[in-house]
């Protein structure tokens, strides 16, 4: 006999039991204690199928492969870059996978400079947590312009919004282009200023109401009551 | 002369008022602010952050306390403010504390630094603070298999009771004073201090009486993390 004790969505704290009996398996942020499934974050509880798992409400951007990210420059080696993250810790863009042009090790500076934003993907993380990141793909580049504005990484899917409804609204109103890293850092590049500061502050609506419902009621609001 | 009414008139399980809320240090990745009678602590949580190359720990991360009474905070005279030998030990009894309920197994080479401060004290101070820093790591999003609730037991001239004030600790008669942290689901003491004398039985009573009473702490710590994400 297994039970349920939470709510879908309910706000769940560590240590507070999900579900008692087998019949259901621990998923993300949680863990089986006997026969009980425990909650292992401050977040909401969802089910996928038989398994519980919990959505972080707050907490620091954790590096997984595949993630497209938003990093920094913050050190040229020899054969590459030292990348923040967002995360505690730091990725390596080695020049193979940042170019297919042949860049010599002295002018690594001309295509990324200490201080430049890039969008990358995560392409290796190690068991000490290690990160590799490359720039290869199309959609991966340096960021000209614009402004990088910093949101909570758990709230990253609300901005994005289902099929990327949510971002597709603010970027269809406020003509920027934007671009979202799991990380949590926003790019955000608009046609005049003040578009561009309309865009930053609907992100940060979102992020500041991610838990709420209606959502993009709010946004639309704000979007075209400035207008 | 027996102990039979409490200084403030509260009965011997009655805790003083509380008050807790999460999130009140924007700055800080997670913070707490906890209540008990007149003791105040915040707690702010920085990290997981790359720890010192001298004490990184390649296998999990850390976690650090850093206790502090602010120089106005006592009653009587000023606290001479700086690193003491008492708030070091508190820091280390508190990491003891909690410890075996944070999980930072997938957070090698880096630490997790929890600074309490004490504006104002009446007493059980580090068992605030564990209270409050549960709250306050919670709120940091760090994985934690379990919350930890703390209060002080002890006895007054024979009479075991629970949350002991400062005035209760200077007694004019044989007092204890015994702080113990309990881990809510498993109900294991991660806390265990004392100063004074105690009698076995009345430990063991004691003892009952905190896993009892913590529970209230709990449930006030529970409301603090999940009341700011409530829809109204």
């Amino acid at each position: 006999m297994s039970n349920i004790h939470v709510e879908a969505r309910q706000v769940v704290v560590p240590g507070q039991i999900l579900a008692t009996g087998m019949d259901h398996l621990p998923g993300d942020n949680t863990f089986r204690r006997e026969e009980e499934i425990v909650a292992k974050r401050l977040g909401t509880v969802g089910t996928d199928g038989r398994v519980i798992k919990v959505t972080p409400l707050n907490g620091p951007y954790f590096p997984r492969v595949g993630d497209k990210i938003i990093g920094k420059v913050y050190d040229i080696l020899m054969s590459g870059w030292r990348i923040n993250t967002g995360s505690v810790y730091p990725a390596m863009l080695p020049v193979r996978d940042a170019s297919n042009k042949f860049v010599k090790s002295e002018n690594l500076r001309n295509l990324l400079d200490i201080g430049d934003f890039c969008v990358v993907k995560i392409t290796k993380v190690s068991s000490q947590n290690m990160v590799d990141v490359g720039m290869r793909d199309p959609e991966l580049h340096r960021l000209e312009g614009g402004r990088v504005i910093k949101i909570n990484c758990n709230k990253v899917p609300r901005v994005i919004g289902k099929m990327g409804s949510m971002i597709g609204l603010i970027k269809k109103q406020t003509n920027a282009d934007i671009t979202v890293g799991q990380n949590g850092l926003v790019w955000i590049r608009a046609d005049t200023p003040e578009n561009e500061y309309r865009a930053e502050n609907a992100i940060k609506i979102v992020n500041e109401h991610a838990h709420q419902s209606g959502l993009t009621e709010k946004v639309e609001a704000y979007l075209n009551g400035v207008q | 002369m027996a102990y039979n009414k409490r200084l403030d008139g509260r009965k011997t399980k009655e805790l003083r008022e509380m008050e807790a809320r999460s999130g009140v240090i924007p700055n800080a990745d997670g913070s707490a602010y906890f209540r008990v009678g007149n003791t105040v602590v915040y707690v702010a949580v920085y990290g997981p952050r790359p720890a010192p190359r001298f004490l990184a720990n390649p296998t999990k991360g850390i976690l650090r306390f850093h206790y502090n009474m602010m120089p106005f905070s006592g009653y009587g005279s000023r606290i001479r403010p700086g690193h003491k030998r008492r708030s070091q030990e508190i820091g280390k009894v508190m990491t003891g504390a909690l410890e075996p309920v944070v999980d930072l197994s997938k957070y090698p080479n880096t630490i997790v630094d929890v600074f309490v401060e004490l504006p104002q004290t009446d007493a059980g101070t580090r068992c605030a603070a564990i209270s409050a820093s549960s709250i306050a790591l919670a709120d940091a999003g760090i994985p934690m298999t379990d919350m930890v609730a703390s209060v002080a037991v002890g006895q007054v001239d024979g009479t075991v009771v629970a949350d002991l004030t400062y005035n209760e600790e200077a007694y004019d008669a044989i007092v204890s004073d015994i702080p113990v942290a309990v881990i809510h689901g498993s109900k294991e003491i991660s806390l265990l201090q004392m100063d004074g004398e105690i009698k076995k039985e009345d430990l063991i009573t004691a003892l009952d009486m905190a896993v009892e009473v913590t529970e209230e702490i709990h449930r006030l710590q529970v409301e603090a993390l999940t009341k700011r994400f409530m829809v109204e």
